[in-house]
């Protein structure tokens, strides 16, 4: 394995990772804020789906995120109604999601499109291409660096960027602001906020609102930036091991990067790699896909540090009389 | 609310129907609908046909539900529709217990076998039609390496990469495939972004030919063949005009002839299993004015002199499904 593969593998753990980051991070603001959501697939999928639509009849990949983030936060919506206000269980308010967006994509791309439930092709400026960093192709040929630089750093597209930056802005936004530390307080202890004088409602909502955009992003990323076009399904349970993604980082923003990566990391070597030979065993190709479940079963039973969610995650918050 | 309509619809014009019990055929899409631009739509495309060469009528039905395939069944065959074709093998249980209970109907099922006094089960001979494409990859790399990407990891799907690598290797002995399957898993069927990134996967190790025989997760791996300037292979129907100009072939499946053939062999329907081969024109190599650029006049000459020889006896297909293993890699 030469310095060249590492580098396209590491490009392919990028681009693989960048769905699961945004919806990880799209996780941990609601979960933080004491909103279980396990509705992330269902809402990166009505994200795919409106941006892939949105953007296959304008041409206009910007509309397109408009309408993915629009989708995702009308089930972003949903969800808080059902959850907050009508102080239902959480659990079935996301699986109830994810299953209005499984059937309610493909019925209206076929109604809109008839293309058996997809959206047309997408080209040109109805995707989101690839952007070369300013240097990149002149360093190109600089060792170590150059490829670096030119092939993992440069050439992914804006949303991968946007990714990225809302790593320390989540950081930020959680641990050095006056809203973050709200929020974190309203999904250990609601009561202690509300003594404050603080809307827990309100919180909860802005909290679910930003999960709706992050993982609208995640939806559109995959529609118009990875494929092109929406297929049914597409999202292929990449929500959910963004919530795996999300234990193992324990719910901090740093680590979800470092576990979404890592994610990636595995699916990227196991799609260059199908059965990975280590002389005495052969790892086949099922193994390296059940590697983030395992892992984060391990975690969550306690064998590496301890993964503790918000205390009061799952739990409606009734105002006392 | 069209779907909503459309199934009223085909609900009216069966009970409209019903009473005047005459032979009519009729046919059922499958899951992924009649307007899939694969496997449904040919099927589709065969009823038309007839239609129109004989002027009949035909009764059709669209699947929207899983829970809905025995109830169709059985309406149709009370509606005295006779014969009665279904697309897809997820009809197989469905028919092998709805199919004695009406011993005077016939039934036709495509890509299933179902062992039933009035089933006649229509096949493909996939692998003959995949070593077809591979000996049109195989003369089009120029890097000696070429890549197959399927779908779910059935035997159905590694009988396509057995033709596949085989008609490879008749070109190009030394022509090295690279092999991945998708999943495990039905989602492997629509993941077009793992798709795409396997192609990516592919294209690094020096494919320059790829054929997807994946359903919906091909359509990632033929945009991410035409993104990185290569030319990548399609299946079922003809995907030429997705990628125009960048898509070698397209290994056809003619899911429209057997239903053609069905409606017209009518209640005389011959039970029992029926290969749609090389030699039935049941699958073929997809020639238009899309890949009319790609295809040489050497490679033309190669796929006919193939096919000759598979058709003659003189070149035999190893089938995967026939042992479970095969015997190039």
């Amino acid at each position: 394995m030469d310095f060249g593969t590492i580098v396209e593998i590491l490009d392919s753990a990028v681009r693989l990772g960048t769905p699961l980051l945004l919806a990880c991070l799209a996780g941990l603001f609601s979960e933080r804020a004491g909103i279980f959501d396990i509705g992330l697939e269902g809402k990166m999928l009505m994200a795919a789906f409106f941006s892939g639509a949105v953007a296959a009849v304008t041409g206009s990949a910007w509309l397109g995120l408009l309408a993915g983030v629009g989708g995702s936060m009308s089930l972003a919506m949903v969800h808080g109604l059902a959850s907050i206000t009508f102080r239902g269980n959480q659990l079935i308010s996301g699986v109830a999601v994810n299953f209005l967006a499984s059937g309610f994509t493909v019925l209206i791309a076929q109604s809109w499109f008839q293309q058996g439930g997809r959206t047309p092709q997408l080209s040109g400026h109805a995707r989101f291409e690839p952007i070369t960093l300013p240097g990149a192709s002149a360093v190109k040929d600089v060792p170590v660096i150059g490829p670096l630089y030119s092939n993992l750093i440069s050439g992914h597209t804006i949303l991968v960027y946007v990714a990225f930056a809302m790593v320390p802005l989540t950081w930020w936004v959680l641990f050095r602001t006056r809203f973050g530390l709200r929020l974190r307080a309203v999904g250990e202890n609601p009561e202690s906020v509300d003594t404050a004088g603080v809307s827990v409602i309100r919180l909860r909502y802005t909290a679910v609102a930003i999960t709706g955009v992050l993982a609208g992003l995640a939806g559109t990323y995959l529609a118009t930036g990875l494929a092109a076009g929406f297929v049914k399904e597409m999202t292929a349970g990449r929500g959910y091991i963004a919530l795996a993604a999300l234990i193992f980082a324990k719910w901090r923003p740093v680590p979800a990067l470092g576990a979404t990566m890592l994610f990636g990391l595995l699916e990227a070597i196991s799609n260059r790699y199908p059965n990975i030979d280590l002389g005495v065993v052969t790892l086949p190709i099922q193994f390296m896909q059940a590697v983030p479940y395992i892992l984060t079963v391990v975690i969550l039973a306690g064998f590496i540090g301890k993964a503790i969610p918000p205390r009061a995650g799952g739990q409606p918050y009734v105002k006392e009389r | 609310m069209t779907f909503f309509k459309q199934f009223l619809g085909a609900a009216a014009t069966l009970a409209l129907t019903a009473g005047a019990a005459m032979a009519e055929p009729a046919l059922i899409y499958d899951l992924g609908g009649k307007f899939d631009k694969s496997f449904n739509e040919a099927a589709y495309n065969g009823a038309k046909k007839w239609a129109e060469e004989t002027g009949g009528s035909y009764k059709e039905l669209e699947m929207q539900s899983e829970a809905q395939r025995e109830q169709a069944l059985r309406k149709l065959a009370e509606s005295g529709a006779n014969p009665i074709v279904m697309t897809g093998f997820a009809f197989g249980d469905t028919l092998n217990t709805v199919a004695p209970d009406y011993p005077d109907t016939k039934f036709a099922i495509i890509d299933m076998v179902v062992d039933q006094p009035n089933v006649e089960s229509v096949v493909f001979t996939e692998e003959q039609g995949s070593y077809l494409v591979g000996l049109m990859a195989g003369m089009a790399s120029k890097t000696g390496t070429v890549g197959f990407v399927g779908g779910m990891d059935i035997p159905l799907i590694r009988k396509f990469a057995c033709g596949y690598v085989q008609g490879v290797k008749a070109a190009n002995p030394d022509a090295k495939v690279v092999q991945n399957m998708t999943g495990t898993t039905p989602a492997a069927w629509n993941d077009p972004v793992k798709g795409g990134e396997i192609a990516k996967a592919q294209i690094s190790q020096g494919a320059d030919v790829i054929y997807a025989a994946a359903g919906g997760t091909g359509i990632g791996v033929l945009q991410a063949a035409a993104d990185g300037g290569i030319l990548s292979i399609g299946v079922d129907s003809n995907q030429n005009y997705l990628h125009p100009g960048q898509v070698l072939t397209s290994m056809l499946k003619r899911v429209d002839n057997a239903v053609y053939d069905a409606f017209k062999e009518g209640a005389d329907l011959k039970p029992g299993i029926k290969v749609m081969s090389l030699a039935d024109d049941g699958v073929g190599v997809a020639l238009d004015d899309n890949n009319k650029s790609l295809v040489t006049p050497e490679m033309l000459a190669a796929v006919d002199q193939a096919k000759a020889d598979i058709i003659a006896g003189k070149v035999t297909v190893h089938d995967y499904m026939s042992d479970d293993s095969c015997p190039v890699q």
